[in-house]
């Protein structure tokens, strides 16, 4: 069976999906971490697969764009994340709750 | 892509001087040991110099592969980005010394932020709208963490780097699907191909950018990031923050919503008027309970985004240029609030409203000018923010929007409650005996202070060349 556009899509969207419940879902802040890069991960795979498919090498320089933007991103977080647990000795974003209202 | 790259280093010139002067603060970091608030001066000399690149590069065509547009649109928000980087730059410097964190990068990253903003401004491509936004996030989540000492800090930069980058992943796939309907990311292409065929990715990617975009701009329901990150936030960057990324994120939201998708305006702006007029309502009223000022003048950013967004969802010249002459005079007035703010505001002192009390008879002339702000954010006149939101709401009544101008209205007469509570606590109130006398304001204070205030009065007063230039600046969006 020919792998068609649907195919990486269906998969992308699954992975989008994923990542979306582990950031509103998880406590754990560096599982948190993780989904946001399996969010950033599917857009990847769903512009590659458009780029294919359309034959257009836009999408292909985007996914370059993505990846290094998504490096830069990870290394933000976790330096924030470094700074939250030596202030509150806690990697759960429940406990992080000083302001509200 | 077009044939002709027309490469064109003039068009993006603002873009590289600002860039140049990030870097030359970096470099001097290094030399200069003691007095850091000298890199903060390099910074806001260089910045006015920029200016006038910024206000005249005039190039209305697309330059470098049409991927870079640098027209009067982009001119006009290069000018906002800039003033708000030069007050916010002036205000920090005595700002970091009273929380101990003076360091050099921090004049760095704020100069980086602005490019970013100004490259979301000037882009004519979905790549360049990602990256401009970006390099402004990425930005502003250091400087939200930038009082790492305060948990309070890293708590709101940890909640606002969550959600940022969840908001630019659901941007990002967005644009995985608009460029997947239409086979090119750049935004003329993506307006020539709409309509022909199947627009079901195409509807997907409208609506999950306007979730990307919600998500900057605060927009109910995707608004719950910023009283805590506005909170946290060292308060000269709360003021960059609901100011310059406010603007950039609407300069970019207008920009792809009018160049790229202009054929579907019937079914996005639908879909905004919902989230306008829940914006609108929801940050007036949740914005009367609040007790700390800065998240008082959080959720009354929230609403001040629903009214701007009017202007988008009319999608004429005078809506589109009141969001311009709006994000303008915001600029001024939530400045000015945000400077006294950051001026009192010390060691968790002056956090709450009712510590304003009797500031009228202890510090008369910040009292009036902190009333003069506060009336303008609640748009009466002749303050800058009565001539906007006058100039928003009709423009929405003349293009039959009745619903959404009368809510406007509405949410605008529920804020006056909370703005008019300050000022009711500042002059009508005695001061507590023995509390402890708001700090006065030093000469960097005085000027940015005066600025401000000139700046929401003339443009109430005297608004004219200023629509004009408003309504000249959006032209480019129309054609």
């Amino acid at each position: 069976m020919a792998l068609t556009l649907t195919h990486y899509l269906v998969l992308s969207f699954i992975l989008f999906l994923v990542g979306i419940a582990g950031v509103l879902l998880r406590r754990n802040i560096i599982i948190v971490l993780m989904s946001l890069e399996l969010i950033f991960n599917s857009v990847n795979i769903s512009l590659a697969a458009f780029s294919y498919f359309l034959q257009n090498l836009n999408g292909t320089i985007f996914v370059v764009f993505s990846i290094t933007i998504a490096a830069a991103e990870a290394a933000i977080g976790l330096a924030i994340l470094v700074a939250v647990y030596r202030r509150r000795q806690t990697a759960y974003v429940d406990e992080l709750d000083e302001m509200r209202g | 892509m077009p044939a002709g790259l027309n490469i064109n280093f003039y068009a993006v010139m603002p873009e590289i001087l600002v860039t140049a002067l990030a870097l030359i603060v970096l470099v001097l970091d290094l030399f200069i040991r003691k007095n850091k608030a000298a890199l903060g001066w390099v910074s806001v000399i260089g910045l006015i110099c920029i200016l006038p690149f910024a206000a005249y590069t005039n190039e209305p065509y697309p330059v470098f592969g049409g991927t870079i547009i640098a027209d009067s649109f982009s001119a006009f928000f290069n000018v906002i980005f800039i003033i708000a980087a030069i007050f916010t730059i002036l205000i920090s410097m005595d700002y970091l010394r009273k929380i101990g964190v003076d360091r050099g990068e921090y004049y760095h990253i704020i100069l980086f932020a602005t490019v970013g903003m100004m490259v979301m401004g000037a882009a004519n491509d979905l790549i360049n709208v990602y990256v401009g936004l970006e390099l402004m996030a990425l930005s502003f989540y250091i400087l939200v963490a930038y009082r790492v000492k305060s948990s309070r800090s890293v708590e709101g930069a940890l909640k606002y780097f969550v959600l940022g980058a969840l908001s630019s992943g659901i941007l990002l796939y967005g644009m995985s699907f608009a460029y997947g309907a239409a086979g090119s990311t750049n935004f003329m292409e993506i307006a020539g191909e709409l309509g022909k065929g199947d627009n079901t990715y195409l509807t997907l990617g409208i609506i999950l950018m306007a979730v990307g975009f919600g998500f900057k701009i605060a927009a109910v329901p995707f608004h719950m990031w910023s009283p805590d990150v506005y909170e946290g936030a060292p308060t000269p960057v709360t003021a960059l923050l609901s100011v310059g990324s406010k603007a950039a994120a609407f300069a970019a939201f207008l920009r792809v919503f009018t160049a790229a998708f202009p054929a579907f305006q019937a079914d996005w702006s639908s879909m905004l008027w919902i989230i306008s007029a829940a914006t609108m309502i929801f940050g007036a009223v949740v914005a009367i309970s609040q007790r700390n000022i800065v998240r008082m003048l959080a959720y009354s950013s929230i609403a001040h985004a629903g009214i701007i967004m009017i202007g988008l969802i009319v999608f004429n010249d005078t809506g589109l240029a009141g969001v311009a002459y709006y994000l303008l005079v915001y600029a001024f007035m939530n400045m000015g609030a945000f400077t006294i703010v950051a001026l009192f505001r010390n060691k968790g002192r002056f956090e709450n409203i009712d510590e304003y009390k009797g500031l009228s008879t202890t510090r008369p002339l910040l009292a009036f000018l902190m009333a003069l702000f506060l009336l303008s954010l609640a748009g009466i006149p002749p303050t800058g923010g009565f001539a906007a939101k006058f100039f928003i709401l009709s423009a929405a009544i003349d293009a039959k929007y009745y619903w959404l101008a009368s809510i406007g209205v509405v949410s605008t007469a529920i804020s006056l409650f909370f703005y008019a509570k300050v000022i009711f606590y500042m002059y009508m109130k005695e001061p507590d005996p023995g509390a402890e006398i708001a700090p006065a304001s030093g000469v960097i204070y005085n000027i940015v202070l005066f600025c401000t205030a000139v700046g929401t009065v003339f443009l109430g007063v005297y608004p004219a060349p200023f629509i004009d230039m408003a309504v000249k600046a959006v032209r480019p969006l129309l054609m």
